[in-house]
């Protein structure tokens, strides 16, 4: 038997040490990025760059945060540009999942004309990225004159066929007699969607709220196009034109500063959701 | 509370030629405060019936009146009926509490009634101390009460139940059948009761009504059923071990089956000449040293108060009850029975139905 420990104890630490390697190799340039946004925009383009946090902490970030950098390119306050990635992730995250709960509601539980043609449709637009659709996206939301609003960044964004699908496949497992138990009890339609499918569905609703939130701040594609004042730049479209092309003086430390701060919305939701999104991925409450 | 009628039921799935009749016309009067269980083999349509009765399947042709009042076109919650299902059907994120004043506190019944409903059901159910607690928290048992909570609360005209003991353990299912009759007696509404379970119809029943591929074969009392029973099919599905059934030819008191040389002599003259079905209980056939039945024994099974004989009688296999004091008899003696002629029972060949003796 001590030949099975002996592997096992070897298993073990070649297991920690691809686990630490992986860690190293995510973190690394996390850790760059943090050290980065503490020096001067000088010393970073010093060679070798600095691996230590420099003194800059605080007149870096206060200076990204109220638009204050001399760079070449936006100098746009970022304290705004989370704010409206705030925005614009919530009203997608929200419409989404009040869109597709409903949707799905309807799939499973009404019988209406060409519900299967629906149910088709919607479940061919999973295959389809957002970047097919982009140009008579852009054209509709131009001619709405929604460019430049948060309708204009949220609304193309909010349909989503994956959500819709997985509640439609939760709604699936609900046992009938449920349904018609909530019927004996006097419950209507939406009755039964409020008092019971939604909170049956909250573990669910949980593990979405996460994933659709960070697609929402992570969106850098469709605000490039729909977004041409820098008072409607998200975060993310903020940083790229932050940075201005060719040999132009871009302040690195500025720019690095806003990548930390870009991160810490989504890292506090999944920390603070981690709990609820991993039980709505792994178990079917009933 | 409030008697049932159904008149000439029909349930059918689909329309036109696809059109798939499940419900042959069910005809029954179910008269207030009765205790009435349908019993059947599974996919006789007892589920479907009383699904109708309930208002979750829609009533093809026919009418079903509750308290006098033709529902076939009224909603499940207007009906005026509870159903405690087999599953149960708790809302699983709601609290016991909340699972029973759900549908009261949907019938907008004011707050302080809807405690009190509550706290009694809970008393007479012993559920008290588990009013906070989720379905997810409780035993199979405690769950099928709460289900049963829900139903009284709502202090219906009528309580519907779909199987509601199949679920649980052989003997929870004898206690929980005791409380449901005890029960019924406290509340006296009138109840109708679905099961496959003979033992559970047998004990429950004031009257059964007993079903086969969606016609009502049979409706009566326990004892009825039991002693009379109205075709082959029910005299084979009440009764454990079933009744045993011998097809052959009557001539006067002589009954020939074909897989014997020589008719039985019958005690008495069969009701009428030609084909026939003589069905006789495995209790009412006697070990009798004079008896003219011959029986091959070829198992013999022990079940404590009672041994069972099994063997070939007019070239079917037969089964015969027997006290366990007496002696045992072996695999390969020939016995000799009889059996009373009260307790001869006689089909048509045919159609199954009973001949009147």
């Amino acid at each position: 038997m001590s030949g099975m420990v002996e592997r096992r104890a070897s298993l073990d630490l070649l297991a920690h040490v691809v686990m630490v390697l992986a860690v190293l190799i995510v973190a690394f340039p996390l850790y760059l990025a943090f050290v980065a946004s503490t020096h001067t925009a000088q010393d970073i383009v010093q060679a070798p760059m600095p691996l230590w946090p420099g003194d800059q902490l605080w007149a870096n970030y206060s200076a990204a945060l109220s638009g204050h950098g001399g760079g070449a390119g936006s100098n746009a306050p970022v304290g705004r540009m989370i704010w409206v990635s705030l925005v614009t992730a919530l009203v997608i995250t929200f419409g989404k999942i009040s869109v597709s709960l409903l949707s799905a509601f309807a799939l499973v539980y009404f019988r209406f004309p060409l519900r299967g043609l629906v149910f088709w449709s919607i479940f061919v637009t999973l295959m389809l990225p957002v970047e097919v659709r982009i140009l008579p996206t852009y054209k509709v939301v131009a001619d709405l004159n929604l460019l430049n609003s948060y309708a204009g960044l949220t609304v193309p964004l909010i349909a989503s066929a994956t959500a819709t699908f997985l509640f439609r496949q939760f709604f699936l497992t609900v046992p009938e007699e449920m349904v018609e138990a909530a019927r004996i009890d006097g419950a209507g339609p939406m009755r039964f969607f409020i008092d019971i499918l939604v909170p049956l569905s909250r573990t669910s609703i949980a593990a979405l709220f996460v994933i659709q939130f960070i697609y929402g701040w992570n969106q850098y594609l469709w605000p490039l196009l729909a977004t041409t004042s820098e008072d409607m730049y998200p975060v993310v479209v903020g940083i790229k034109r932050m940075i201005a092309g060719g040999d132009s003086g871009n302040e690195w430390n500025i720019v690095m500063a806003t990548a930390v701060l870009a991160m810490l919305p989504p890292a506090a939701v999944v920390v603070l959701m981690q709990r609820w999104f991993v039980k709505g991925l792994v178990d079917t409450e009933k | 509370m409030a008697s049932i009628s159904l008149v000439n039921v029909i349930k059918r799935y689909g329309r036109g030629a696809q059109a798939n009749q499940v419900i042959h016309g069910v005809n029954a009067e179910i008269a207030d405060g009765e205790f009435i269980v349908i019993v059947g083999p599974s996919g006789c349509g007892k589920s479907t019936l009383l699904r109708m009765v309930a208002g979750l399947e829609e009533v093809t042709a026919g009418q079903i009146s509750i308290g006098g009042r033709v529902v076939n076109d009224v909603e499940p919650s207007d009906r005026d009926i509870a159903m405690v299902f087999q599953n149960y059907a708790l809302y699983p994120h709601m609290s016991v509490y909340d699972n029973m004043a759900y549908g009261l506190k949907i019938a907008r019944v004011p707050k302080a009634e809807i405690d009190e409903r509550v706290q009694k059901a809970a008393r007479i159910l012993e559920l008290q101390t588990f009013l906070q607690r989720t379905p997810r928290q409780l035993s199979g048992g405690q769950r099928q009460r709460v289900a049963m909570g829900r139903a009284i609360v709502r202090q219906p005209q009528a309580f519907l139940f779909d199987e509601p003991l199949s679920n649980l353990d052989a003997k929870l299912r004898a206690q929980t059948r005791l409380e449901i009759q005890k029960l019924h007696r406290e509340l006296g509404v009138t109840s109708l009761f679905v099961t496959h379970d003979q033992v559970e119809a047998m004990t429950l029943a004031q009257r059964m009504i007993v079903m086969n591929a969606g016609r009502m074969e049979q409706i009566g009392t326990p004892e009825q059923v039991y002693g009379q029973p109205a075709s082959t099919f029910v005299a084979s599905f009440i009764g454990s071990p079933p009744m045993n059934l011998l097809p052959g030819q009557a001539d006067g008191s002589r009954f020939a089956c074909p897989g014997d040389s020589a008719p039985l002599v019958l005690p008495c003259a069969a009701p009428r000449a030609g084909a026939l079905t003589l069905g006789v209980r495995p209790e009412h056939l006697e070990i009798n040293p004079e008896g003219h039945w011959p029986l091959a024994v070829e198992a013999v099974e022990m079940l404590g108060a009672e041994r069972l004989v099994h063997g070939q009688l007019g070239g079917v296999l037969c089964t015969l009850r027997i006290d366990a004091t007496l002696p045992a008899p072996a695999v390969g003696q020939r016995l000799h029975l009889s059996a009373p002629p009260e307790h001869l029972h006689w089909f048509d060949a045919g159609s199954g139905l009973r001949v009147a003796a």
